[in-house]
């Protein structure tokens, strides 16, 4: 006994068939009963964008964490509209962890996401207008400023307005002084509110 | 000195209550989601949590369900903040393993007043 | 291998004088700056590293020509391939490799890990470990020389190293296993001379045997096609390397391990890495001297 070398090729015998199973077979596997074999069919299925239903569907119905972590990664890596159209439903989920996952994936979808915004800053749910505000974070797209500015212009949820004014003071943009003042009298009895406005316009200041 | 740990994705809101129960003399430490609050856990002992819910990789919920399923952690008080307002909201967080649970934005009063009584301090 | 090539070639840039640094970079500016790394990379720098984070601050400025921090930052977080972030971790980041380097994980290695992951083999069965980026061989070698030095049990399993780099050069160099004085000032003086010999031109060698023991193979973590044939290990060793990867990759990656992985393995990452900003698939475990993700 000691330390002992495998070969590569060895290491190939090991592995259980190196092709890739055809399309069909992972989509059973993907709904099958073993959960390692379910995440690795739906890994497998990354880049495949004929398997965006399919993924989906698994979504659904799935109940283990890391088979939904690997469904979710592979409907990033597709991406596009009928990914983002598919996934939206969740932020209404009353599942925490896989709104999160969600918001994680739209954030990488500009493109396809934009279209949603106006009505995801309109949603008659705060909470799904907080989930919107997040998207916002790291989303890559032109319009985020306005879309911030408009929602402390307008939206009467102070958590929601909160939300916005976080990545307000991160992205830094002279124009929404104006509005973080009005913000600030319009919630004028919350510590928070003033707490945050004054942080957010010392960060636009620098 | 008291040390706590803010769990929360929005910066703004870990500065806020850092700023609160500085003020009040507890030292504070702060982490951006669940995982990253268990990593400090694990190397830091701290008296208390306050735990936001929706934060990505390990939300509210399942932090607060590790934090309980380990021995060490089982005992010292969580605090759940949130947006959501419904009943539903708090009878999970207390299902999971929340001994208090504050409405954002909590007021520096309701702040402070919840973390001495989660502390057993006068308030 | 990836990394310290990256961060060399970043790093040759003219110095800033500490007057200069203040000057440009504002305290809100490093606040600011300090809270988006964090969020991005998990990186926190705290007070007393203000000066050495301005002065890199101030390099990228000159670098990409930009007049000020603020135009900088609006750039940097706009920046939709990430770029720029990548160059910033790069700088942010000091990347070395030498024998015996972040030893308290080799110590819980030996004291924590592989009594735990042994008492779940059947007999015969060996033990596996992974250690990629395995650059030019440091790491491995210092794995196999821990684990003859410092654990017993190894009278008792046979274990089998794979060590994997992106990089063939540098995998070619780590087979002839060659090092300077100062990649193995770390190693005690005992152990240098029990498992190396001295070259003609005052550098170390290390021994055959060992150099035979470890299996180097290219695998790039980033091309699923690539990582595919890695499977049941017990033990990865990935340090210091997803810190360059951007999100997407570092999720791939992450993916990668979980597959590589048997249920119960350990994987090792870097000191200032994390998979709380990566995976939340792995559990996280502490041990005396480490903590560990490991595999449900």
């Amino acid at each position: 006994m000691a330390l002992v070398k495998t070969t590569l090729a060895a290491l190939e015998q090991i592995q259980e068939g190196n092709a890739r199973p055809s399309r069909a077979v992972l989509f059973m596997q993907l709904s099958g009963s073993d959960p390692d074999l379910r995440r690795t069919a739906a890994l497998e299925l990354a880049g495949d964008i004929e398997s965006v239903a399919e993924l989906l569907a698994q979504l659904a119905d799935e109940e283990d964490y890391a088979v939904r972590q690997a469904i979710v990664s592979s409907l990033a890596g597709i991406g596009g509209p009928s990914v983002v159209e598919g996934v939206l439903g969740y932020l209404r989920s009353d599942d925490a962890s896989l709104r999160n996952d969600v918001i994680d994936l739209l954030k990488d979808q500009p493109d396809a996401i934009a279209p949603h915004m106006p009505h995801l800053l309109a949603d008659p749910d705060p909470d799904v207008r907080i989930f919107a505000v997040n998207i916002l974070e790291s989303l890559k797209h032109p319009k985020v400023v306005d879309w911030l500015i408009a929602v402390i212009e307008t939206d009467r949820h102070i958590n929601v307005c909160a939300t916005a004014v976080d990545l307000i003071g991160e992205v830094g943009d002279a124009r929404a002084r104006v509005p973080l003042a009005r913000l600030e009298e319009r919630f004028a009895d919350e510590p928070f509110i003033t707490f945050a406005v004054a942080s957010a316009l010392d960060k636009i200041a620098a | 000195m008291k040390r706590v740990l803010i769990i929360d994705d929005a910066a703004t809101v870990r500065m806020y209550h850092r700023k609160i129960l500085e003020d009040c003399g507890f030292e504070v430490d702060e982490a951006v989601n669940g995982l990253e609050a268990l990593e400090k856990a694990l190397t830091t002992s701290y008296d208390l949590f306050i735990v936001d819910i929706n934060m990505p990789k390990m939300d509210g919920y399942r932090f607060i369900a590790e934090l309980r399923a380990r021995d060490e952690f089982s005992q010292v008080p969580a605090i759940m903040v949130s947006t959501e307002s419904e009943t539903k909201d708090s009878d999970r967080a207390f299902a999971a393993g929340a001994n208090f649970y504050l409405i954002k934005p909590a007021r520096p009063v309701e702040l402070t007043t919840s973390v001495r009584l989660m502390l057993g301090e006068p308030a | 291998m990836l990394a310290p090539t990256v961060a060399a070639a970043a790093r040759r840039i003219a110095p800033v004088t500490p007057a200069q640094a203040s000057d440009q970079i504002s305290e809100e500016d490093f606040l600011k700056f300090r809270e988006f790394f964090y969020r991005k990379t998990g990186i926190y720098f705290e007070e007393s590293k203000r000066y050495f984070v301005d002065k890199r601050l101030v390099e990228r400025l000159a670098a990409t020509g930009t007049a000020s921090f603020r135009e900088y930052f609006v750039n940097l977080r706009f920046d939709t391939r990430g770029a720029e972030l990548q160059q910033l971790v790069n700088v942010m980041t000091v990347n070395e490799t030498y024998f015996f380097r972040e030893e308290y994980q080799f110590k819980c290695m030996v004291t924590s890990l592989l009594p735990e992951i042994a008492r779940n083999k059947r007999p015969g069965e060996p033990i596996r470990i992974w250690s990629i980026p395995s650059s030019s061989g440091e790491e491995p070698y210092s794995i196999c020389l821990y684990l003859l030095e410092h654990w017993p049990d190894i009278a008792n399993y046979d274990v089998e190293i794979v060590a994997s780099d992106i990089d063939t050069d540098i995998l070619a160099q780590a087979k002839q296993g060659i090092y300077s004085q100062r990649s193995v000032q770390n190693l005690p003086a005992a152990l240098l001379q029990k498992y190396f010999k001295k070259t003609r031109t005052g550098d170390w060698q290390i021994s055959n045997d060992l150099r035979e023991a470890v299996d180097f193979t290219q695998c790039n973590l980033s091309d699923p096609l690539s990582a595919r044939a890695y499977h049941h290990f017990d033990l990865i060793f990935c340090r210091n390397l997803l810190i360059y990867f951007d999100d997407v990759s570092r999720r791939g990656a992450a993916d990668v391990f979980y597959n590589a992985l048997n249920p119960g393995g350990f994987i090792c990452l870097g000191h200032s890495e994390s998979m709380s900003r990566i995976s939340s698939v792995f559990r996280i475990r502490k041990f005396a001297d480490a903590i560990v993700y490991q595999k449900p």
